[in-house]
């Protein structure tokens, strides 16, 4: 009791500080700082799980699985370049496609309620169990309802589907590089992906547009911008912290759900080689973690901050 | 003139490009709505376009039946709406005391939820699979089961999110903490001096006021974890919890059950269950949409 008395109030105030952060803190300790180090420890071991409830057991093997992963096994390396190569294209698109449909979906307009309701759907059915099956309509992409359901129908009768190919080959004759072509066609066949991955990004956009301050605006139109220049000079430096905000969670996000991710696990769970997965899972991460550093800080040097 | 014009075509291409990525959208959930209804007869006339001449329930009675739909269901949404609720309540209180308390080295934990959303969750799977798998501690599991671990049963994801490591809960956890920084401190200021305690102010209080961010996390959260199968999987949370892993097995157990061997037939039962599997989510999230999004907006998610 003596103890406690000598307490000052701000120590009291930390103390409980520390109680509100407890559950968390605990969980913290025991789900990830411990199951990092673990992996870790996985990587550089051959393990070998006891039968039935029981633990495991641990070899150390050195490097094997580094050496293995990276010299020896036939996918990882493609599936890791292929896996981050898909983000670094995605993220750009997704980042600029949400950033214009906030500022679409921003303005005052009859029936707003309703298409911001169908924008956050994707997000809704963004299941893996369900995903497969949509995939389905993404085919259906190419020549809307009616070529789905001739599809399904096994008749091939009707083509709603224009030669897409005829205009890429205009293209190239024009003489414009097939790089920025292959780009944009890329993009244009993720559209579906790219949709379905932006329905949180448009939220947290439709958030920053909604916190500038009118008269930003209002000086902009007094001095005579048009509204290029106004988006150029206000809107964007505005929503620009928050562009941050969005490339992380979209990197981390289209990580989660990419091929390596799958190769982790099926390695661990399939071949149960978990020394081999967990080589994986952290050499993909970190070259995740490292991305996402380069970016962050590559945006955080041109970000300007209001406050 | 000009100028009116000029704004009939802005307002057109708005409104095309609105209508367009809503299509985009909303074409799958269309055709497998369509597809899921329609009759074998429709299914093999090519002329059917939306509007089938024979639609027929019959696929939706017989997937309820192999899914057992009604108390899986429940279950599942059970399942799904506790744990939102933990959620709720253990980021909040985190949240809070991240925002509100100066203690030590909180700059170094801090930085430990913005790791904990930056790192993908297959980093710790392996380690939380083997933890599980000989889960015991003070020998509790084995005097309740018998054998120790857990895997299999719910137990895990309720511990993890009990202790503020769910699906997602970091960024939760951020959110909270965005937002209660917002909140003027007079309120409390005001609870203090009226002789309210710590927790009565956060209960009371602090916890109303962010009602806007409550509803944000509540909607992402019960989303995501009705959609999550990352850790159904990597816990083996039977099928009879979460009903989404009832899709995946549908197919087989229609053909196997029920002899429907033709491909097209199943895929049209599968996007019945597909359906059936969104629509409560979906009933949910279209009352709480319009309050989501305002809360978004409020909660200064973006920080």
């Amino acid at each position: 009791m003596k103890k406690k008395k000598k307490l000052t109030l701000l120590q009291k105030r930390s103390l409980k500080g520390y109680l509100f952060i407890l559950p968390w803190l605990i969980g913290f300790a025991f789900f990830y700082i411990r199951s990092l180090v673990m992996t870790v420890q996985f990587s550089f071991s051959k393990l070998d799980v006891l039968p039935g409830a029981g633990g495991y057991t641990l070899k150390n093997v050195g490097f094997d699985n580094f050496i293995y992963a990276f010299r020896v096994h036939g996918s990882f390396k493609q599936t890791l370049t292929s896996s981050v190569g898909n983000m670094l294209i995605d993220v750009p698109l997704i980042i600029f496609f949400s950033l214009f449909m906030a500022m679409m979906l921003n303005k005052k307009f009859k029936g707003r309620g309703i298409v911001r309701a169908i924008f956050f759907l994707p997000v809704i059915l963004n299941s893996e169990a369900l995903k497969a099956a949509i995939s389905l309509g993404e085919t259906m992409m190419n020549g809307g309802v009616a070529t789905q359901a001739a599809e399904v129908g096994e008749a091939s009768g009707t083509v709603l589907a224009f030669d897409i190919d005829y205009l890429i080959n205009m293209f190239i004759n024009f003489g414009l590089p097939v790089k920025i072509i292959s780009y944009i066609t890329t993009a244009v066949q993720r559209i579906n992906d790219i949709i379905s991955a932006s329905g949180v990004q448009i939220i947290i956009f439709i958030a920053a547009l909604q916190s500038i301050t009118p008269s930003m605006y209002e000086v902009a139109k007094i001095e005579g911008a048009t509204a290029y220049e106004t988006f150029w000079k206000v809107t964007f430096p505005m929503v620009m912290p928050h562009i941050i905000t969005n490339v992380v969670y979209t990197i981390v996000d289209n990580f989660a759900g990419s091929k390596v991710v799958d190769l982790a696990y099926t390695t661990a769970f399939g071949e149960f080689n978990y020394g081999l997965s967990a080589v994986f899972s952290l050499a993909s991460t970190l070259v995740t973690l490292l991305i996402l550093a380069l970016i962050v800080r590559l945006i955080q040097k041109r970000t300007f901050y209001y406050n | 003139m000009l100028n009116s014009v000029k704004k009939f075509l802005v307002t057109l291409l708005r409104v095309l490009i609105l209508v367009g990525v809503g299509y985009t959208i909303l074409a799958p959930v269309i055709g497998m709505a369509v597809n899921s209804i329609a009759s074998t007869e429709d299914l093999y006339n090519p002329m059917m376009f939306l509007f089938p001449k024979y639609p027929t329930w019959e696929k939706y009675a017989l997937v309820i039946k192999r899914m057992g739909y009604f108390a899986t269901m429940a279950r599942d949404l059970l399942y799904t709406v506790s744990l939102t609720a933990i959620q709720v309540f253990v980021c909040s209180m985190v949240g809070y005391g991240f925002a509100r308390f100066n203690f030590k080295f909180k700059g170094l934990l801090f930085a430990g939820v913005v790791l904990m959303i930056t790192i993908p969750a297959h980093t710790i799977m392996l380690p939380l699979y083997m933890t599980f798998k000989s889960f015991d501690p003070f020998g509790i599991v084995t005097a309740l089961k018998g054998t120790p671990g857990v895997m299999g049963t719910v137990v895990p994801m309720f511990l993890m999110t009990i202790l503020g490591c769910g699906v997602r809960s970091g960024l939760y956890i951020y959110i909270f903490n965005q937002f209660f920084r917002g909140l003027p401190k007079e309120i409390e200021e005001a609870a203090f001096v009226d002789g309210a305690g710590v927790w009565y102010t956060y209960f009371r209080i602090m916890l109303v006021n962010a009602m806007p961010a409550v509803i944000t996390v509540a909607v992402f959260s019960l989303v995501w974890q009705f959609n999550d199968t990352f850790y159904a999987k990597l816990f083996l949370i039977s099928e009879n919890v979460v009903i989404s892993k009832k899709i995946s097995s549908l197919a087989g157990v229609l053909s196997n059950q029920d002899k429907i061997l033709n491909v097209s037939i199943q895929q049209q039962h599968v996007n019945a269950g597909i359906l059936l599997v969104v629509l409560p989510i979906l009933i949910l999230y279209l009352i709480l949409q319009k309050r989501f999004i305002e809360g978004v907006e409020r909660s200064g998610i973006v920080g």
